[in-house]
C-alpha cells in the first residue's frame, strides 16, 4: 500500500469488510444469544425497562435442559448422524469410482454420461421428492432412516461424482501409467496411487455430501412422521412452532446444537478441504 | 538386456496419422535417440513400445517376442517420464520400491534393491523424504531409480531433462550417460533437443510428421544428413540454406545465384553434372564459414554484409546478407566486425551440401 493512503485502505477495505462479517455473523450472534436468555426476557416487551435485545445479564441452559429433557432432541440427533454418515459413505464411494472411471476410461459415450449425471443434479428436489415420495411408500420404507439413506444419494452422487471427476482429471496421467509399467493392474494402480492422491479431493467431496445431508430438510419433511424418526431440521422446526406458536428458546438452542457437529467437522478437516478445493497435487 | 524390433508401426488417431511405417532394429544395450519437433510422433512411438499406446499396425518385439497385446506390465520395461511421474504420498524409498512389491518381491532383496540404486544416484541420504521436499534435479535422479531397481530389458526415457534448468540438464545428461556405460541396459530415448541426442545417443532417429528422416551415428547425421531437414534439425546454429543453380563454367561447375557463385570441387562436381541447369538448395553449416584470407581461391569467396553480431565467446555469430539469402557464420572470437561492415566470406569446399529442390533430398 501505498504511503499516506490509509484512509484508503480504511474506507476501500476494513469498513466494507467490517459491515460484511457483521452482516455474515449477525445471525449466528442472535441465534447464540437467544438460545441463552431466559424466557422472561425473551418474550418482553420492547418499550420495558432494561430493554436490550442483544445482550442478556442472566444467561440459562434452561432452553437447552428443555430440549434434551422435554423432546426428543438426542433422538434426532442421533437420526441426523447416522443418516448422513451412511448416505455420505454410500454417495462417496459411488461418487469416487464413477469419477474415476468418467476421467479416465475412453469408454463410449463417457462424456455423454457425465453431462447426463450433472442434469440430475439440476432437478430440483422440490420437484423429485413427488415421485420419490411414490417409490418410498411402495416399498414400504416411509418414517425410517432408509427413505432418507437412500434418497440423500440422488443429489449426494451426482455432487460428488462431478466433484471427483475435476479432481481426478487434475491428477496428471503419467502417475497412473507409471504404476502400470512398474507392474500394478489398473485396479491396483487406482487403489494404491490415484486415490491416495486424490485423498484431498475425497474429503472435500466427502464434508459437502456430510453437510448438504445434515442440513436437507424437503425430504425429511416428507419421508419422516412420527417425532422419534426425524432429524434436527425437521424436527426443531416441527415440534418446538406449535401452530404459531413459536418456542423461540429450545429453537434457537436445536439449531445451535444442529449446526456444532457441521462447524466441528469443517474445521477438522479445514486444511485438507481447502487444498482439495484448489486441487493441488504436489508431485 | 534385449534387442527391440518395430516392424511397419503405424498409429492412427481417428484420421490423424500420427506414426507412419517406422521399421527400426535396435541393438542389444544400445542407446537410441528420438528426435524431432513436437508433434512428429517421437512420444508416440515410445509410448507403443511402452505398452501405453495400441499399435494400429505393425509390430513391436522386445528380445525376439512380440508384445503388440501384452500389458505394460509385463513387457519388463521401466520408462522415465518427462515431469517425472514421482507418486506424491510416498517416500522416496517406497516409490523406489513400488514396482518391486507390485511383482511381489521378498522385503530384503526389494531393501538391497533400493540401496544400491541409490547409492548409484547418489540420493541415499533422501529416502525417507517425500518427492515435494526435493529438487528438480533430486526428483529426476529418483525417478531414474525408480526405473533401474527393477533391472529391466528396456530403459524408455519420455523427455526427462526438459523439466530441468539448463546448468542441471548438461550435468544430468552426462549422468545419464554414465548410467548406460555402466548398467548398459538397451534404453530408447525421446527428445525434442538435438544437442541431447547427439552427445547421449548411440545412433538416433530423427522424425517429422511421423516419418523417419534418417537414423545413424551422431556424426553421420552431421556430416551427411539425408535430407534438407536433417541438416537443419542437426547442429546448432542450424545449416544456412540458399537456393542456387548449377552451371558450367568453363568446364568447372559453379553454385549460382544473385549473391554467390561458388566452384562445386572435384568429386562432388562430378556427381552434380547430371544436374547441370537445375535449381538446388545448397547447404552451409556456419561453422565452415569463415572470413576469407589471401589464399583462399576465389572460387570459393563471396561478399556478405554484416547484419548483426552476436559474440559467445568461444566465438562470434555474424548474421549477413549473401544476396537475397541471410547467413550465419561462425568465425574467429578474435574478429573485429561490426553491423553494416561488408566482408569476404570463404566456405570450406569440402563441407558443402546439397538438396534437391523440390523433394529436399540430398543429391
Amino acid at each position: 500500500m501505498i504511503e499516506g493512503a490509509k484512509w484508503r485502505k480504511w474506507v476501500f477495505f476494513y469498513l466494507p469488510m467490517a459491515f460484511f462479517l457483521l452482516f455474515l455473523l449477525f445471525p449466528f450472534y442472535w441465534m447464540i444469544i437467544t438460545s441463552f436468555r431466559p424466557d422472561g426476557e425473551l418474550y418482553r416487551p420492547w418499550n420495558s425497562v432494561n430493554y436490550n435485545p442483544f445482550w442478556t445479564t442472566k444467561p440459562t441452559l434452561e432452553h437447552v435442559k428443555y430440549l434434551f429433557e422435554e423432546t426428543l432432541f438426542s433422538a434426532w440427533l442421533w437420526n441426523t448422524t447416522f443418516i448422513a454418515l451412511v448416505s455420505t459413505a454410500i454417495s462417496l464411494i459411488c461418487g469416487v469410482f464413477a469419477g474415476y472411471a468418467l476421467s479416465r476410461l475412453n469408454f463410449p459415450f463417457a462424456g455423454g454420461l457425465g453431462t447426463g449425471i450433472f442434469i440430475t443434479y439440476l432437478v430440483p428436489q422440490t420437484l423429485l421428492f413427488i415421485p420419490l415420495a411414490e417409490i418410498i411408500r411402495n416399498y414400504n420404507l416411509g418414517d425410517t432412516p432408509w427413505s432418507l439413506i437412500l434418497t440423500y444419494p440422488t443429489f449426494l452422487i451426482p455432487f460428488c461424482t462431478w466433484l471427483m471427476m475435476g479432481y481426478f482429471k487434475a491428477v496428471p496421467k503419467e502417475l497412473e501409467e507409471c504404476a502400470r509399467i512398474d507392474g500394478a493392474s489398473r485396479w491396483q494402480a487406482m487403489l494404491y496411487i490415484i486415490i491416495p492422491v486424490a485423498i484431498p479431493g475425497i474429503l472435500s467431496a466427502g464434508i459437502f455430501a456430510f453437510t448438504l445431508s445434515w442440513n436437507e430438510f424437503i425430504y425429511a419433511l416428507v419421508f419422516l412422521s412420527s417425532p422419534a424418526q426425524k432429524t434436527v431440521p425437521v424436527g426443531v422446526t416441527s415440534e418446538l412452532i406449535r401452530g404459531d406458536v413459536f418456542f423461540w428458546g429450545p429453537l434457537m438452542a436445536g439449531a445451535l446444537l444442529g449446526s456444532i457437529p457441521v462447524a466441528v467437522v469443517y474445521s477438522f478437516f479445514v486444511e485438507h478441504y481447502v487444498s482439495g478445493l484448489t486441487g493441488s497435487v504436489k508431485g | 538386456m534385449a534387442q527391440v524390433v518395430l516392424r511397419g508401426i503405424n498409429k492412427f488417431y481417428d484420421t490423424v496419422h500420427a506414426v507412419k511405417d517406422v521399421n527400426l532394429q535396435i541393438r542389444d544395450k544400445e542407446f537410441v535417440v528420438f528426435v524431432g519437433p513436437s508433434g512428429c510422433g517421437k512420444t508416440t512411438t515410445l509410448r507403443m513400445i511402452a505398452g501405453l499406446e495400441q499399435i494400429s499396425g505393425g509390430d513391436v518385439s522386445i528380445d525376439g517376442q512380440v508384445v503388440n497385446d501384452l500389458a505394460p506390465m509385463d513387457r519388463d520395461i521401466a520408462m522415465v517420464f518427462q515431469n517425472y511421474a514421482l507418486y506424491p504420498h510416498m517416500s522416496v524409498f517406497d516409490n523406489m520400491a513400488f514396482g518391486l512389491k507390485m511383482r511381489k518381491f521378498d522385503k530384503k532383496e526389494i531393501t538391497q534393491r533400493v540401496k544400491e540404486a541409490a547409492e548409484i544416484l547418489g540420493i541415499g541420504d533422501y529416502l525417507l523424504r517425500k518427492p515435494r521436499q526435493l529438487s528438480g534435479g533430486q526428483r529426476q535422479r529418483v525417478a531414474l531409480g525408480r526405473a533401474i531397481v527393477r533391472h529391466p530389458k528396456v530403459f524408455l526415457f519420455d523427455e526427462p531433462l526438459s523439466n530441468l534448468d539448463a546448468k542441471l540438464r548438461v550435468q544430468m545428461r552426462v549422468e545419464l550417460k554414465k548410467l548406460h556405460q555402466r548398467l548398459g541396459t538397451t534404453a530408447v530415448y525421446v527428445t525434442h533437443d538435438q544437442v541431447e541426442a547427439m552427445t547421449l545417443g548411440d545412433r538416433v532417429v530423427v522424425m517429422k510428421d511421423g516419418v523417419v528422416q534418417q537414423v545413424g551415428d551422431p556424426l553421420e547425421l552431421y556430416n551427411r544428413p539425408a535430407n534438407k531437414f536433417v541438416a537443419g534439425f542437426i547442429g546448432s546454429p542450424a545449416m544456412n540454406f540458399a537456393n542456387v543453380t548449377v552451371a558450367d563454367g568453363n568446364g568447372r561447375l559453379t553454385a549460382k545465384n544473385a549473391g554467390l557463385e561458388i566452384e562445386i570441387p572435384g568429386t562432388q562436381g562430378e556427381r552434380l553434372r547430371a544436374h547441370l541447369g537445375r535449381e538446388l538448395m545448397l547447404g552451409i553449416r556456419p561453422e565452415d564459414l569463415h572470413i576469407a584470407r589471401a589464399g583462399d581461391p576465389a572460387g570459393l569467396t563471396f561478399n556478405s554484409r554484416v547484419e548483426v553480431v552476436e559474440k559467445l565467446g568461444s566465438e562470434i555469430l555474424l548474421d549477413v546478407r549473401v544476396g537475397e539469402d541471410s547467413m550465419v557464420a561462425a568465425v574467429d572470437p578474435a574478429t573485429q566486425a561490426k553491423a553494416q561492415d561488408q566482408l569476404r566470406l570463404a566456405v570450406n569446399p569440402e563441407r558443402l551440401h546439397f538438396f534437391d529442390a523440390r523433394t529436399e533430398a540430398a543429391v
